[in-house]
């Protein structure tokens, strides 16, 4: 056969056979066998020598040609194939996403302690130290200083857990005040504002709305000048800030030993803002938090001069927030730390 | 405290006020109104009406046809009662009205009885309810007739029967502070709510004539301990009529939640509800045998005894103040009567006590014998001593007034005064009151509120006059609190304080304890909180160590303050496990107790699949990671622990529990549990890190196989080789272990090496290897397969 025949056979037989590939290696495997160093083309090409000086360049081009057309056609088909076969492969990965995940989950803080970091996060942004005190107090700190003398019911045995005749379990985080107000004299470290959030121990049996243990959130400001108007807009901003800005508040007298003026700081209840259900028992309102003037006789028993510093003092239980804002209907699920409780916040 | 609103009006007339208004504005200026209940519920539309003809029905023996006038027009209303006649006034319910069945509501229509209309009903004396006693006339079965009632000329026709019957009270109760005594009584809340509504207050001076009774009476006090009894008066009704009190009176008493008795015991009740100073009234009969009068007021014996009213017996002590006669106590003092001195229906002479007793003491001696009474729940908050007369005053003008006995000539009262009327002052400066609270409430304001708090004025020395129920008041800042809280606490501005001389600065545990617990939480751990009093069994399994001992717990469960994390945690373990919650990693930041420290511990525990010591050190290297400390755990081999799975450090003790401990809670799978003490924890993380420049040159590695003992540790060859590897040696890398034989194990290390300042030649690594081997043989560790 004629060199020119050959290749033009060639030239169709290669069309025809790419044409009917139809996988990446069938098509590499065809290219080797045309192009490759042993490829058909080649040994064609290597009879070229045989050829005339005329035929040779003419011979030359023809093979050109062809070379040309089959790489042109080659990557064309090559590319087409690639992307079908990403195609296929991206489908054949398809998995199921809703089998679950590997690994361990995230535990989480108790409740309480979600609140507590809350409150104090606020209390920090709003220049507030923090202070702590012993839960094992003696009731110079508990009572006498903060003017609740013997003979005052909360000091009952029925009340109060004893340890000795003048050692209890603290029955409320304003000991701190006593505590933080001697220190502050002591060391000329007034001004001062703090926080003092803690464990508070009562007689009161476990229930759905009691705990012998429960916690407190103590605050405590003395400076010159403060006013009740200053307690007033502190508490406000604590609670939007806790609640949202559409929660208010009522500040409704009321008295304890240790603040005069004193007052019960009631909020609009957060189930019917105001108008009365049964979460707020259709007073519309929930009780909140006792505070007030920090009774002059309470200043000068911890040495604060009385004429010169005024101060407010607030307390608030963590639970009671606690149990609003998950809608814990019993105080007990607290203590248990049943997991399938734990795992809910 | 309840209230009822008929008996406030007669004080103060709210009678314009809503309802709504009232709680609302009572509420905030300081007593809170906790409900309100009208009495008459569920009774409703009925009226006084008059029988203006009976005639039998047609189609019944038993049924009567009546017209009944009630008021402007006429109904027709068939009833079943006999004993209805013409001109009889009875209650009717129209049409659409409540009566009570069975105590429930229940709603009458209008209908058709046998073919003749009714539109309505005629009542009985239950069906609105009322008891015989309230209406002794009336007759069982029958329809009320009020026209054979003893205020028959007060009746008007289609008024309401609920307000002659004195049925249409509302009673409100309060929530009292423990300041305010003077509101456990109708005219201290009258003078509140006066105050609160400016509206003028009525409290008629009770005004009682008396007749001068027999000398030979001999009433006489002695008070032995003037202590505890700042005055006792007592006076004698004579020729006194026992008998039902009228429906007025007794109305009031239910209204507040007082069974009424007899005249005389509902006087004192009524006496002590109006002015808040309980009263006791003794038959005389019963003191001394009749035979003298002569009271003394003194301390109990110990282990004497009395007889209750309540039909029980006492024993007192000596810290308890009694009302005795020459050989008996009749009486304990403010809290409850004797069973045997009391007024009974025959008693003819009685005598009125009204006496100021100690709160303390009296509280004390009421808890002692177990019985709050109203009358010690009034005398515990501290009652004042001059109201003393004008409640036995009042108790004798209501004897003269319902006509039921001779009364002592108000000369005559027995009257022991062991204290000193003292006129108590404040000083006002209505700056310094604005000063306190923030506000601007001008000085005439500020003496109006005085005013009509009650509340006098001295102009001259500018102090406000306390008067003697007013005991709260004594500083300035009193005066601010009662300005404040007419004026309105939402009145006044809400302004924030300026800060700027305190720097909060965060301590650094506050922030630790955050960053510990997150640490944890990315553990898989879940936060606990348990009860800081564990029973001394518990504690004692834990840790031996003398803890803090509650003198009064609920019980020997929560008796002492735990002395370790770890037995609240098992309690809480083994209570989940029983739950059927299989595994789970905890945690717990709390304090523990000793007689002279409080320290905050971390607890963590773990138990179930896939958890072991290995799984527990994890996470205590994972939390060490997270403030940059050293891992320094050594062997550890007390209890509670497993000694052979225990570690520990200065600051905290990591391993599986003694199963002898867990057996304590019937725990059956292993805990591994981590105390830690935080401060001490903290104490160890380095303030700062400074940064080390990074390798330019390479690093040379070599793996170790060592062939050793089983008895010897993995942490005594990581020594070795750390110590003797020379000053090339980066890092030492632990990756596989495995027994060889019984006593022989396999132990692999991966060693880096690197030089600062160059590239490691083969030699350099060599040489120190060589080191490290000859250190290990004389440790009897020795490189595998040579």
């Amino acid at each position: 056969m004629q060199l020119k025949e050959q290749l033009i056979e060639l030239r169709e037989r290669a069309l025809s056979t790419l044409e009917k590939i139809n996988d990446t290696k069938s098509l590499e495997e065809i290219r080797v066998a045309f192009l490759g160093k042993k490829g058909e083309l080649t040994s064609v090409l290597k009879q070229m020598g045989k050829l005339s000086a005329e035929e040779r360049p003419v011979m030359g081009a023809l093979a050109n040609e062809i070379r040309e057309k089959f790489e042109v056609l080659y990557t064309e088909k090559n590319a087409k194939l690639k992307q079908a076969e990403l195609l296929a492969r991206i489908e054949s990965e398809k998995i199921d996403i809703t089998l679950p995940s590997r690994g361990r989950p995230l535990g989480n803080r108790h409740p309480l302690n979600i609140v507590l970091d809350e409150l104090k996060e606020i209390f920090v942004s709003m220049g507030y130290n923090m202070v702590y005190g012993p839960e094992v107090e003696k009731t110079e700190y508990v009572f006498d200083l903060l003017n609740t003398p013997e003979g005052h019911p909360a000091r009952d045995e029925g009340d109060t857990f004893y340890i000795d005749d003048s050692t209890i379990l603290r029955t409320q985080t304003s000991s701190v005040q006593i505590r933080t107000m001697q220190d502050a004299v002591k060391n000329a470290k007034l001004p001062l504002a703090i926080i003092s959030p803690g464990r508070v121990y009562r007689c009161d049996e476990a229930d759905a709305t009691h705990s012998p243990i429960f916690h407190q959130c103590e605050g405590l400001v003395i400076d010159e000048g403060l006013t009740f108007a200053n307690l007033k807009g502190t508490l406000e901003i604590f609670f939007k800030r806790l609640y949202g800005d559409d929660i208010k508040l009522r500040f409704r007298p009321h008295q304890f030993p240790y603040t005069e003026p004193s007052a019960e700081v009631d909020l609009s209840c957060f189930k019917c803002s105001g108008k009365g259900c049964r979460f707020c028992k259709g007073e519309g309102w929930i009780e909140m938090l006792g505070c007030g003037m920090v009774h002059p006789k309470v200043l000068q028993n911890c040495g604060v001069d009385s004429q010169k510093y005024t101060g407010f003092a607030f307390g608030m239980g963590i639970e009671r927030i606690t149990l609003m804002r998950y809608e814990i209907d019993d105080m007990r699920f607290l203590y248990e730390n049943d997991l399938r409780f734990l795992r809910q916040f | 405290m309840n209230l009822s609103l008929n008996w406030l009006n007669e004080y103060v007339d709210v009678t314009e006020v809503l309802m709504p208004d009232f709680v609302a504005k009572l509420t905030m200026s300081g007593t809170k109104v906790e409900k309100t209940k009208k009495l008459s519920e569920p009774l409703s539309k009925i009226v006084i009406g008059k029988v203006t003809e009976i005639k039998k029905h047609e189609n019944s023996d038993k049924l009567w046809v009546c017209q009944i006038n009630v008021g402007e027009q006429s109904v027709q209303i068939v009833t079943g009662a006999q004993n209805v006649t013409e001109g009889a006034i009875v209650p009717v319910v129209l049409d659409g009205g409540t009566v009570l069945r069975d105590g429930n509501g229940f709603k009458i229509k209008k209908g058709k009885l046998r073919g003749e209309v009714s539109e309505g009903m005629l009542c009985g004396f239950d069906e609105l309810g009322l008891s015989l006693a309230d209406v002794p006339y009336a007759m069982e079965d029958g329809i009320l007739l009020l026209s054979d009632d003893p205020n028959a000329d007060k009746l008007t026709i289609g008024g309401c029967a609920l307000e002659f019957l004195g049925l249409n009270d509302t009673v409100i109760e309060f929530e009292i502070t423990n300041n305010r005594p003077d509101c456990f009584s109708v005219t201290g809340l009258a003078r509140e709510v006066a105050a609160t509504f400016d509206s003028p207050l009525n409290i008629p001076a009770p005004n009682c004539k008396g007749v001068e009774i027999d000398d030979s009476d001999n009433l006489t006090v002695t008070v032995q301990n003037t202590e505890l009894c700042s005055r006792y008066m007592a006076a004698v009704v004579k020729n006194v009529k026992i008998a039902p009190s009228p429906r007025w009176l007794t109305s009031r008493l239910k209204a507040h939640g007082i069974r009424p008795i007899n005249n005389i015991v509902d006087i004192t009740n009524y006496v002590m509800l109006e002015h808040g100073n309980p009263l006791h009234a003794f038959d005389r009969r019963f003191i001394n045998d009749g035979k003298s009068s002569e009271i003394i007021v003194r301390n109990a014996n110990d282990g004497e005894q009395i007889a209750l009213l309540d039909g029980n017996t006492a024993t007192l002590d000596s810290s308890m103040l009694v009302i005795a006669d020459s050989s008996k106590p009749l009486a304990v003092a403010g809290v409850m009567g004797g069973e045997h001195s009391g007024v009974v229906d025959d008693t003819t002479d009685v005598i009125f006590e009204a006496a100021c007793f100690d709160k303390v003491s009296v509280r004390l001696a009421a808890k002692k014998i177990g019985r709050r009474t109203e009358s010690s729940s009034r005398f515990e908050k501290g009652l004042n001593p001059v109201n003393t007369k004008k409640s036995l005053l009042r108790a004798l003008e209501l004897v003269e007034q319902l006509g039921i006995g001779e009364v002592s000539s108000p000369n005559c009262l027995v009257d022991c005064v062991n204290f000193v009327e003292e006129i108590i002052k404040v000083s006002h400066n209505y700056e310094e009151v604005n000063n306190l609270l923030g506000s601007s409430i001008s000085r005439e304001e500020q003496l109006g509120i005085f005013a009509r708090l009650g509340l006098g004025y001295d102009e001259s020395t500018s102090e406000v006059i306390v008067p003697s129920w007013r005991s709260d008041i004594k500083l300035p800042c009193d005066l601010a609190e009662e300005v404040a809280r007419i004026y309105g606490y939402n009145n006044i501005p809400s302004v924030l304080p300026a800060f700027g001389k305190s720097v909060t600065s965060v301590l650094q545990s506050e922030r630790g304890i955050s960053r510990l617990a997150n640490a944890l939480i990315t553990k898989s751990c879940y936060e606990c909180v348990t009860y800081s009093f564990v029973s001394p069994k518990m504690n004692s399994i834990a840790i031996e160590k003398q803890p803090v001992s509650i003198r009064n717990p609920f019980g020997e469960e929560t008796s002492v303050m735990r002395t370790s994390l770890i037995p609240s945690m098992l309690k809480v373990i083994s209570d989940n496990i029983n739950v059927g919650n299989l595994e789970s990693r905890l945690f717990e930041i709390g304090r523990i107790y000793s007689p002279n420290s409080e320290t905050d511990m971390l607890c963590v525990a773990v138990y179930g699949k896939n958890e072991d010591f290995y799984s527990l050190k994890e996470i205590f290297e994972w939390i060490l990671e997270q403030f940059k400390i050293e891992n320094s755990i050594k062997r550890y081999t007390e209890m509670p622990f497993h000694p052979g799975r225990t570690a520990c450090c200065d600051y905290a003790k990591l391993g599986e529990l003694h199963p002898a401990v867990l057996l304590e809670y019937d725990i059956s799978v292993p805990v591994y549990i981590i105390e830690l003490d935080i401060e001490k924890f903290f104490a160890q993380s380095p303030t700062g890190v400074a940064y080390s420049p990074i390798a330019n040159f390479p690093a040379s590695v070599r793996d170790l196989s060592l062939v050793c003992e089983n008895s010897i540790e993995s942490g005594l060859i990581v020594e070795v080789i750390e110590k003797s590897g020379g000053r090339y040696l980066e890092s030492v890398e632990f990756f596989d272990v495995f027994e060889l034989s019984d006593n022989q194990k396999s132990l692999s290390y991966k060693l880096t090496f690197r030089k600062s300042d160059g590239t490691l030649t083969d030699e350099e690594v060599d040489k120190a290897i060589k080191k490290i081997l000859t250190k290990l043989e004389e440790k009897d560790i020795k490189l595998k397969g040579v």
